[in-house]
């Protein structure tokens, strides 16, 4: 595959840079999230949360919130338990050894984590319901908690009683274990490095929220729910509520942001489908920001050790990974496969011909964890990318040098990775130029070392990381291969309306990317309609039934080629009745812009729009043709596809207090062919920045006892633009082999490339120092405690 | 984040203000921009029974030259103390904090009476005003009184203001020489890890914030300059005697580490501006 520098010719509108069609509705607060639908008589349903780690239920008395004003009913975890179908699903039994505790909606005798609910309340508004809730008085009786993940390892503290270790799977690919083990033994440099990721609070923009109307004649639930997923949604709730799938309607409102924290499946989304069925009367919960920070999944949240074999040249001969995963209290719906989304990925995008992976899912008395922008992608990025400059550091060679001596080559591609996999296309050397020049990293070096010389209190740090991803989730077959209970086709149709516009029903369901925009243009340059006249239907699955929604920048590539394919099929059938109309044989025809015309005759042509009414009125169709032009197509991944690229932050250090200040900042991504940059842009700043947020300023903190101490945005640091520099991007464009339109995805790479950049870059600024040791997130106080550790020779805080 | 239900109303004058506290000064709580306030009544740390809403009270909004002093309405929002003519030209160490508060919203709703009412270490305007040497003029039913920044602020959350009492006015002496303030924190509208005004005329006052239970002096630094010692030498004596909080942003060893640095600066900054 070629690489070009630019982002590709536009022919028609795919390639543009045109504005979002969503976005009028979203800044002018037109659009409408769950919380905003009016529902007459709805009740609202406020959630009593354990204020314990861990604690045995002892009793329940709900007497004094009954009779609290508006209240209508309030239950105990034990007074619902006959509600549930099955427990609270878990799509992703890694092993078949798996260890999963029960988990119900409302907890019956134990709670395991400070969030996790022990009653319910329901009131007329949503004030007297959180009155009423506080009135709830609930006995416990405390147990001692498993907080830290490696103590909890240890097995020193049993999360549930009625497990007999918090080991929760291991899981392994050892593809030639004698094969690393040699790599080590004959290895002239060793790297041993360990790193943890911090769990993190995904904080959408939108927290939660769902309401669940019953319809009054056709036994039917109307399922709001401000989620990623509502076809899986939907399917779950018929499994574990016990009201037939075929009677739940899901419809995601606008979404305001997931970011992998809305691909679940929820108690409180379960508790108002029971209680609607139970009390007959529309049930609401909107979620508070305070409560979204522990009943909400949290990311990250890794205990890492990697190793790499080297030469004295820095070439790679094998890495050697093992995790520590945090699963939390219980197992959501693919907590226990996220580390596994990462477990391909720890050689990054160096050609490593020996490679072993283990991980152990430990259960913790915290809120559970699962999918978080990039899925266990960024921790193996991160890893990978730490250890290589601490491999860079210990052989002498510049960081980047280090990189290119062992990048997969352009010419290797399909790449068969050690772990695997076969990486479809790329150009790491490329991108990796490409960065450097935006950022101008002689230039930087040079006064790097200016400073170093007259020993700045501002010192300055550049850190590179090159990375790839897997997305376009997925290959059903290969999900099959990792234990996963669904598949990862998508689905779509596409139409023409009778007065010559287009119809597109999607699978996938956006919630802040802009798929309808993205949809629309594609739409638009297959039938030579305006983007605008593109109708796009999604997230309803009474309007799209079939669809497997969105994750994993999968969308696209998987969703997108799904519309691409209908579109063609539509065109199929649109020429087969153009043929009929012109009377010529339908190879003749050539189509451009929604024209069909006759090769060699162009004044003989019929457009799209006129056929679409002709097959509308169907007066006169070829002989078993059936009217209207439409056609589906269910579009299932032959391989993921990897999108890579470099991205360089350049980093001032105060070594006086250890502030350290993002200044610079380029990134160069290659997510294969564009439909739309600007999108992509903004993916991929708003992917940096939370990349940015782990490295230095996000992280959920628990105290010895399990308390959560971070609820608020004062205490939980999302950064805000003052925060951050302009951003410098560019762009390779090497086109996927897989898929019609060349496309990979780029949801989550800034996600991915930036945690590692920023932490290295910290690590330069201060290497002369001594400092090579850094957590995250970076506090100026943790800095300030490495240069004062490093200066007195202690290796320890001060 | 729905406070506790509480009787709500609107005062049209200080008078009427103060008659509705005198009824139940305990439970009863004024209401100016609320950005203190109201985070607390959400979260249900505080539940006050009424709420007497004193923002849209006539007449104590400004910024006045009063001669040798600037006046300043105890419901003047940070805003318009931020771009006050008169404060820029007299107390340019007030208007700069003023302007570091939060972030514009939370500058164009808080007030100044708030913020020194409230009497949160974190805050930057009672730092500000301690190192001017403010007087907070205070109204109440035993009359009006004044009350020097010196004794005003006496422990965490509390202050010289009985409950039944209101700050009606800000009074700071108008201030040639040298200023700095030194704000240090990990995001732009956070409140301050440490703080630090200084106002050096002469003589000098470093006026600490969040390096206790309440705003502070840094007693050792004025006490080493006023003996002669250097700026570093003083700088590092800032911390003496306190006892800095320890929190997720920082432990208290770190905060008097960072006292000495942020002193340090500010008094230089202070000096080479004409101190
Ligand atoms: C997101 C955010 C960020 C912030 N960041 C900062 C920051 O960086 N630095 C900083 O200093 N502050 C910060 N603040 C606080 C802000 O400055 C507040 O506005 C200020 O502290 C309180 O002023 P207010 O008018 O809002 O007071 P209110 O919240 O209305 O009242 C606060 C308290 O003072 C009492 N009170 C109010 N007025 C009077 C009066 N005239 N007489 C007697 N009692 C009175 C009230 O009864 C209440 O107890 C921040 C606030 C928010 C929400």
């Amino acid at each position: 595959m070629s690489t070009t520098l630019t982002d590709g010719p536009a022919a028609g509108v795919v390639g543009t840079r045109m504005l979002r069609r969503e976005d009028p509705a979203l800044l002018s607060g037109e659009a409408r999230f769950v919380h905003d639908l009016v529902v007459p008589g709805a009740l609202h349903l406020v959630l009593v949360r354990s204020p314990y780690a861990h604690a045995r239920v002892i009793s329940v008395d709900l007497s004094a919130a009954l009779a609290s004003p508006g209240v209508v009913a309030a239950f105990s975890g034990a007074e619902l338990a006959g509600e549930w179908g099955s427990p609270m699903p878990c799509a992703w039994p890694v092993t078949a050894d798996m260890q999963s505790p029960s988990h119900l909606p409302v907890a019956v005798d134990e709670v395991c984590y400070v969030g996790d609910a022990v009653a319910a309340v329901v009131a007329a508004s949503q004030a007297e319901a959180q009155d009423a809730a506080a009135a709830v008085a609930v006995a416990y009786e405390e147990l001692p908690a498993a907080v830290d993940l490696e103590d909890a390892a240890s097995d020193r503290v049993l999360a549930h009683s009625a497990l007999t270790s918090n080991r929760a799977y291991t899981w392994e690919l050892v593809p030639d274990a004698a094969a690393v083990e040699r790599a080590f033994a004959d290895a002239a440099v060793t790297v041993r490095e360990r790193y943890v990721q911090q769990r993190l609070i995904p904080a959408a923009m939108e927290p939660r929220g769902v309401c669940v109307v019953p319809q009054p004649f056709g036994g039917e639930y109307v399922v709001y729910s401000a989620t990623q997923i509502p076809h899986i949604l939907r399917t779950m709730l018929g499994i574990t509520a016990g009201v037939p799938e075929e009677r739940i309607r899901v419809v995601a409102p606008s979404v305001g942001g997931g970011f992998g924290s809305k691909l679940d499946v929820y108690a409180e989304e379960l508790l108002c489908l029971a209680l609607a069925r139970r009390l007959r009367k529309p049930v609401r919960w909107s979620e508070e920001r305070s409560e979204a920070a522990q009943a909400t999944i949290h990311g990250r949240g890794q205990v890492q050790e990697i190793e790499l074999a080297a030469d004295t040249e820095g070439r790679v001969a094998a890495v050697r990974v093992r995790l520590l995963a945090d699963m939390g209290a219980y197992l959501q719906l693919v907590t226990p496969g996220v580390p596994l989304l990462g477990a391909f990925l720890y050689h990054g995008v160096y050609d490593v011909p020996a490679y072993a992976f283990t991980c152990t899912g430990v259960f913790t008395n915290k809120t559970p964890t699962d999918a978080y922008r990039g899925a266990g992608r960024p921790e193996a990025t991160y890893a990978i990318e730490r250890a290589i400059d601490a491999l860079a550091r210990k052989v002498g060679v510049d960081p980047q040098e280090v990189r290119r001596r062992n990048f997969i080559q352009a010419d290797k591609f399909p790449y068969s990775s050690p772990a695997g996999l076969v990486f479809d296309s790329g150009n790491y050397e490329a991108a990796l130029d490409a960065a450097l020049e935006l950022i101008g990293y002689e230039e930087l070096r040079e006064a790097q070392a200016r400073r170093r010389g007259e020993g700045a209190t501002r010192q300055l740090g550049v850190g590179i990381s090159s990375y790839v991803e897997m997305c376009g989730l997925a290959p059903s077959r290969v999900l099959a291969s990792l234990n996963y209970v669904a598949g990862g086709w998508e689905a779509a149709t596409v139409r023409m309306l009778p007065t010559g516009k287009a119809q597109v029903v999607t699978g996938a369901s956006p919630h802040g990317q802009g798929h309808v925009t993205s949809w629309s243009m594609i739409v638009a340059d297959k039938l030579g309609v305006s983007p605008e006249d593109v109708e796009v239907l999604h997230s309803d699955t009474a309007v799209s039934p079939l669809g497997l929604d969105t994750y994993g920048s999968r969308s696209l590539s998987v969703g997108g080629t799904a519309i691409a394919l209908a579109a063609d099929r539509l065109i199929d059938k649109a020429r087969l009745l153009a043929a009929h109309r012109l009377e010529v044989a339908p190879e003749d025809l050539s189509l451009s812009a929604g024209q069909f015309s006759v090769r060699g005759s162009p004044s003989s042509a019929i457009g799209l729009g006129t056929l679409a009414f002709e097959a509308f009125t169907a007066h006169d169709l070829p002989e078993g043709m059936e009217p209207n032009l439409e056609a589906s197509a269910t579009y299932d991944p032959t391989n993921f596809t990897f999108p890579f690229g470099t991205h360089v932050a350049v980093v001032e250090v105060d070594t006086e207090t250890g502030k350290v200040d993002l200044v610079r900042y380029a990134a160069v991504d290659d997510c294969g062919n564009q439909i739309n940059p600007l999108i992509v842009d903004g993916q991929v700043h708003g992917g940096i920045v939370q990349g940015v947020a782990q490295a230095l300023f996000e992280e959920a903190v628990y105290d010895g006892e399990g308390n959560l101490l971070t609820t608020t945005f004062t205490d939980y640091l999302v950064p805000a633009a003052s925060e951050l520099p302009s951003f410098s991007l560019g762009r390779t464009v090497t086109p996927s082999p897989s898929n019609p339109m060349g496309v990979k995805g780029i949801g989550e790479a800034g996600t991915i490339a930036a945690t590692p950049a920023v932490v290295n870059a910290v690590v330069d600024a201060l290497s002369h120092l001594g400092v090579e040791e850094m957590a995250m997130p970076v506090t100026p106080e943790r800095v300030w405690r490495s240069i004062g550790a490093s200066a007195s020779g202690t290796g320890g805080g001060r | 984040m729905i406070p506790a239900s509480f009787e709500y109303r609107r005062a049209g004058s200080v008078e009427q203000a103060l008659g509705w506290l005198s009824e139940d000064p305990d439970s009863t709580k004024l209401l100016a921009g609320g950005h203190s306030l109201l985070p607390l009544m959400k979260l249900r740390l505080a539940t006050p029974g009424v709420l007497v809403d004193v923002g849209r009270v006539p007449g104590l909004s400004y910024v006045r030259d009063a001669g040798d002093h600037v006046a300043v309405g105890a419901l003047t929002r940070h805003r318009d103390v931020e771009i006050s003519d008169v404060a820029r030209a007299h107390v340019p160490l007030l208007a700069h904090v003023a302007g570091q508060v939060g972030d514009p919203q939370v500058r164009h709703r808080g007030t100044i009476g708030g913020s020194i009412a409230h009497g949160d270490p974190a805050s930057d305007l009672p730092a500000a005003v301690l190192a001017l040497d403010g007087v907070l003029v205070i109204d109440g039913p035993r009359g009006r009184r004044e009350v020097g920044a010196g004794d005003f602020f006496r422990g965490f959350l509390e202050t010289a203001l009985a409950p039944d009492e209101m700050l009606t006015e800000i009074r700071v002496r108008k201030a040639p020489g040298g200023w700095a303030f030194q704000k240090f924190n990990r995001r732009a509208q956070d409140w301050a890890i440490v703080g630090v005004a200084a106002v050096v005329n002469g003589g000098a006052r470093v006026a600490l914030v969040n390096m206790g239970a309440t705003t502070v002096r840094a007693r050792g630094t004025e006490e080493a300059l006023a003996a002669g010692a250097g700026i570093a030498e003083a700088a590092a004596r800032a911390p003496e005697g306190l006892e800095p909080p320890s929190d997720l942003q920082g432990s208290a060893e770190y905060r008097r580490h960072l006292a000495t640095v942020l002193v340090r600066r500010a008094l230089e900054e202070a000096t080479a501006a004409g101190g």
